[in-house]
């Protein structure tokens, strides 16, 4: 006889068990409510479950009732309540209540956007000629297309239009924006030309060891300089050439436009300045390794402002007489190194997160140091660091509101230069277009920080390690 | 040994290697001592010791990854000293592969192999890339050139860092510790491919404990200790009637267990 025990554990499956549909707490729109908000707060097994439940759903309620409080706040601010027309052309009383004469009810509070409207293009433009705008919309839109090109990567030429953009673009922009025709002598630029030549062919013959091995060793580093100065002098020549624009002086810049010129020069500038900073505090030269380092902690060591007031008022002061640089220029500078210096420690973060084996492997196959750096490191340390740099652009986007401090009117600074206007004078004044700048600084910053996330996401899916 | 009379005996007398009188310190610590070494085309070398002897540091002295101070070693005729172009000359001479593979994350495979030879031999990309393809059909991974390291397994990535390292079509070929970082079942593969390499005459110095790819391939076997050459033979007589006290003990220790 088969033992019985053995046989209480036979089985057979004859039917397959049903699939069936997840429970409601599990998928779709029920299941993300439950598990993000309803699960913390449904348990009331136990005491401390409960009180912990029940703090959750208190805690719940209290944001949601304050958060959504300030959300329709600001929706009925700028929406529901807010003055969207002056047909009439009164001008600030199209924006007052019957208390202060106007036609809008007592205790009314929403925005007074024809105010906003009225004010546009100083807020965009500054006081740059009305009948020259064509010029700034110009480069502004060939900027934008240039820059959608080169993010999106289905686009075919990326690397050409990016190279583009680097080079012709800020030529090309900057004879639009100033109309180009600076009083430069040709024979002077003519002179510096033939040194930057010089320069680099004694990197050249540097390289191939016809000055001394010592010297071979800079041989880049010469020949970078010389191109450097060859390409600086060339931009010069062009701009001085006469392309019959009408010149328009930077003071009479302002707004949006020095906000984005201000924002990506020193975005563009900061990234490959930052990084010949960081390689050069990593250096194994002292005196590449000395002069990196005394930079980035002399620029880090001092507040914007007062680098900004510096470049304006001291500055011109060790000039010689007559030598005059333009007030936005020395902003210009003063940002960019100013945000090079934070980009190199941001980098230099990056390097450090590479294994030596990278460079070993780099070298022993005979890669230069400038080829191992280039293809090899920092590719890879760039990448890491993606949040960071991204974060330094930002922080540099809304820190380009500390021009106005040196009399440059940046978009905060021209929208303070619009309150002071009477003929729009009304409670909610002030308040309209600072949440319009806002608006517009929010959706500049956003859409950095939603490409940095993009870029993250994609480059970690591509090496899937 | 059967396995041995495969390999094409073709030891020249072209001096590939002299090291003389070589001394390194690590700040005050003697790392390599009065090192005098000559290295023959074609021959294949197998260097072990107990860690820290400064095994590493020798062959890493070779293509000048570490730099020594004193004594005069010359790689195919050049001398390794602070000019760069005799650096650069020798690195491309010289393949290596390392313990931890330092194969490049951010590129594919394929892009791996060629990166070295398209910038450092000015080749076209095409004839790179048909190079690399080749030698990636000897390691037998021709089928995963377009995948990035990190998705390929320990072994595979070794085998791909040979690859790499033959692309450049190197006289010599270092192995720092090839196989020491690798999961007992992978060390085959790659050993399997370095034995081929082997029998193929390339010359090549390599640290490493395994005595089985030392008895198979090599024409003599070094022992160090302390940043000296202790003693050297051929494997035969190496492994089974050493001279030194040192090396008997090393070898008692490595092999019976």
């Amino acid at each position: 006889m088969a033992n019985a025990r053995d046989k209480k554990y036979e089985f057979v499956r004859r039917e397959d068990a049903p699939i069936l549909p997840p429970p409601a707490t599990e998928a779709g729109i029920t299941g993300w409510l439950w598990h993000n908000i309803f699960e913390s707060m449904a348990d009331y097994s136990s005491i401390g479950a409960g009180i912990r439940s029940l703090s959750m759903a208190i805690l719940s309620v209290l944001i949601l009732y304050f958060g959504g409080a300030q959300i329709y706040a600001l929706i009925d601010f700028t929406i529901f309540s807010a003055v969207f027309s002056d047909p009439e052309g009164i001008k600030r009383e199209a924006c007052w209540t019957v208390d202060q004469g106007g036609a809008l009810p007592s205790g009314w509070h929403g925005a007074c956007w024809p105010f906003v409207v009225a004010k546009q293009k100083f807020l965009l433009y500054g006081a740059y000629p009305a009948e020259e705008l064509w010029r700034v919309n110009l480069t502004g839109l060939v900027g934008l297309v240039g820059l959608v090109w080169v993010l999106i990567e289905k686009l075919p030429y990326r690397r050409e239009v990016g190279a583009a953009m680097l080079t012709l673009y800020p030529l090309m922009a900057f004879i639009l924006l100033t109309g180009g025709n600076t009083d430069t002598e040709f024979f002077n630029i003519g002179i510096w030309l033939v040194i930057g030549l010089a320069i680099i062919s004694a990197g050249r013959l540097g390289k191939r060891g016809f000055l001394g091995s010592t010297f071979s060793e800079f041989g880049t580093l010469i020949g970078f300089t010389g191109w450097v100065f060859l390409i600086f002098n060339a931009v010069r020549g062009v701009a001085a050439v006469d392309f019959g624009l009408e010149p328009i002086d930077t003071r009479d810049w302002g707004g949006l436009l020095i906000t984005l010129v201000v924002a990506i020069t020193g975005i563009v500038a900061s990234l490959p300045l930052g990084i010949i900073l960081a390689l050069g505090r990593r250096s194994e030269m002292p005196v590449a390794r000395l002069l990196s380092t005394i930079f980035i902690e002399f620029w880090r060591g001092i507040p914007l402002i007062t680098v900004l007031f510096m470049a304006s008022v001291m500055l011109p002061l060790f000039m010689p007489e007559g030598v005059n640089f333009d007030n936005l220029l020395r902003a210009l500078i003063g940002v960019m190194l100013f945000s090079a210096a934070y980009m190199a420690e941001v980098i230099r973060g990056g390097l450090q997160a590479i294994d030596k084996g990278q460079y070993e492997g780099a070298q022993a196959m005979g890669l230069s140091y400038w080829q191992t750096m280039r293809l090899v490191i920092l590719p890879q340390a760039l990448t890491h660091v993606i949040p960071g740099i991204v974060n330094t652009f930002i922080g540099l986007f809304k820190d380009t509101t500390l021009v106005s401090i040196v009399g440059i009117f940046d978009l905060l600074g021209a929208a303070q230069s619009t309150i002071a206007d009477p003929s729009w004078s009304s409670h909610v004044q002030a308040l309209s277009v600072y949440v319009y700048v806002a608006l517009l600084f929010f959706v500049f910053c956003f859409a950095m920080s939603r490409y940095s996330i993009y870029m993250e996401n994609k480059l970690s899916k591509s090496r899937s390690h | 040994m059967a396995s041995k009379a495969k390999t094409k005996n073709v030891i020249s007398d072209e001096v590939m290697i002299s090291m003389e009188n070589v001394n390194k310190w690590y700040g005050t610590f003697h790392v390599l001592r009065d090192i005098n070494l000559t290295v023959h085309k074609g021959e294949r070398i197998v260097i072990c010791g107990p860690s820290g002897s400064g095994k590493s540091t020798l062959i890493r002295c070779l293509n000048r990854l570490e730099e020594h101070q004193d004594g005069t070693i010359n790689v195919q005729g050049i001398e390794i000293n602070n000019d760069l172009k005799n650096i650069d000359e020798i690195r491309r001479d010289v393949g290596m592969v390392f313990q931890h593979f330092n194969l490049f994350p951010h590129l594919t495979i394929l892009e791996n192999c060629t990166l070295a030879p398209i910038w450092v031999r000015k080749l076209p990309k095409a004839q790179a890339e048909e190079i690399a393809m080749e030698y990636l059909t000897r390691v037998k991974i021709p089928e995963q050139a377009l995948k990035y390291p990190g998705q390929l397994s320990g072994g595979q990535q070794q085998r791909v860092a040979i690859a790499r390292s033959l692309c450049m079509e190197p006289k010599l070929m270092l192995f720092d510790e090839p196989t020491s970082a690798l999961d007992p079942e992978m060390i085959k593969e790659v050993l399997d491919t370095m034995v081929e390499l082997a029998e193929d005459g390339m010359s090549m110095i390599c640290v490493t404990h395994e005595m089985g790819f030392a008895r198979k391939v090599a024409n003599r076997v070094i022992f160090m200790d302390e940043g000296q050459i202790v003693e050297q033979n051929e494997p035969e007589a190496f492994f089974n009637n050493p001279q030194s006290d040192r090396t008997k003990l090393f070898l008692s220790q490595i092999l019976d267990h």
